[in-house]
């Protein structure tokens, strides 16, 4: 989880974040973190990215990018190497 | 006839206002520098980090520009205007996009391959809703630049402009930003082309630390 967290810091260029400072169950999206929805196109970069997964469905999304935990659920699930 | 009441300039990794060194970093490349000053100067704001350099650099311009002015509470958003110019549009950002297409394109670099979109940073940034525009132009124009602001300021809404040069390619950069009212102060220089070019051409550098203002 703390590999995904500095990916996702790297990726959205949250420079003011460490790793620790992102609660595994924190919301993303805008009362969590205050991403927003170009900062969800870079989460689907991120995961063809570093785990080859193409989402096949985009209107998961919101579910898929609730959290940090959801989407590492999601990349075990979905990984194929 | 309108008013210059402030300016700022950002050169050779220097942020200056009204010619004296507001901050340096001369270590690093453009990148630090710019990243680095937003921490010095006090400022909070995490989306600073996703803007590009055009834009990290025309906010942090207006950041000092703007500095103690109570602008917007002098004027309502509407009234301010922001007219900018520059010579290499978004080019800077438009070349780091196209190397990102020849894997995954990045939506967080396509969204600043306009060279317009600085305006908007600084806008939400300082809540100013009013006219605006960017030209695009070899070199710092300041007839045409001066010419435009007065129109602006002529039509009957407009009472101030945040104007002026925000360039940058690779790690070449040059922004003068001004701020031109109707109403002047007991520091205000007129708003002319003359003026302009005078305040553009002022070269600064260090001498023994401290910061030295030349004409050229």
């Amino acid at each position: 989880m703390e590999d995904l967290k500095r990916q996702i810091i790297e990726a959205l260029n949250l420079k003011h974040l460490k790793p620790e400072d992102i609660g595994d169950e924190q919301p993303l999206f805008v009362e969590g973190l205050g991403l927003d929805s170009i900062d969800a196109l870079e989460l689907i970069v991120l995961l063809q990215q570093h785990y080859s997964i193409k989402m096949a469905n985009p209107q998961d999304g919101p579910q898929i990018f609730k959290s940090v935990k959801t989407i590492a659920e999601y990349i075990r699930a979905n990984q194929t190497t | 006839m309108a008013y210059i009441t402030q300016y700022c300039r950002i050169q050779n990794r220097m942020l200056l206002r009204q010619g004296s060194v507001i901050y340096s970093n001369l270590a690093g490349d453009l990148d630090t520098f710019l990243d680095t000053a937003l921490t010095a100067l006090s400022i909070y704001y995490p989306k600073f980090y996703k803007m590009d350099r055009l834009s990290k650099l025309g906010f942090l311009a207006a950041e000092v520009l703007l500095r103690d002015l109570e602008l917007m509470n002098r004027y309502s958003p509407q009234q301010v205007a922001v007219v900018l110019s520059n010579a290499h549009s978004s080019l800077d950002t438009d070349i780091r996009y196209f190397e990102t297409t020849k894997t995954i394109a990045s939506p967080a670099l396509f969204v600043y391959t306009l060279a317009n979109i600085v305006t908007g940073e600084i806008c939400i940034r300082h809540g100013i809703k009013g006219e605006n525009a960017f030209f695009i132009s070899e070199e710092f124009d300041p007839q045409g630049m001066c010419e435009y602001v007065d129109l602006v300021l002529a039509a009957k809404k407009t009472k101030a402009c945040v104007a002026g040069w925000v360039d940058v390619m690779g790690d070449q950069h040059d922004v003068f930003l001004y701020l031109v009212e109707k109403q002047g102060n007991k520091f205000s220089l007129d708003h002319s082309p003359a003026q302009l070019q005078k305040l553009y051409d002022l070269k600064y550098g260090t001498v023994d630390g401290r910061s030295q203002k030349t004409d050229h």
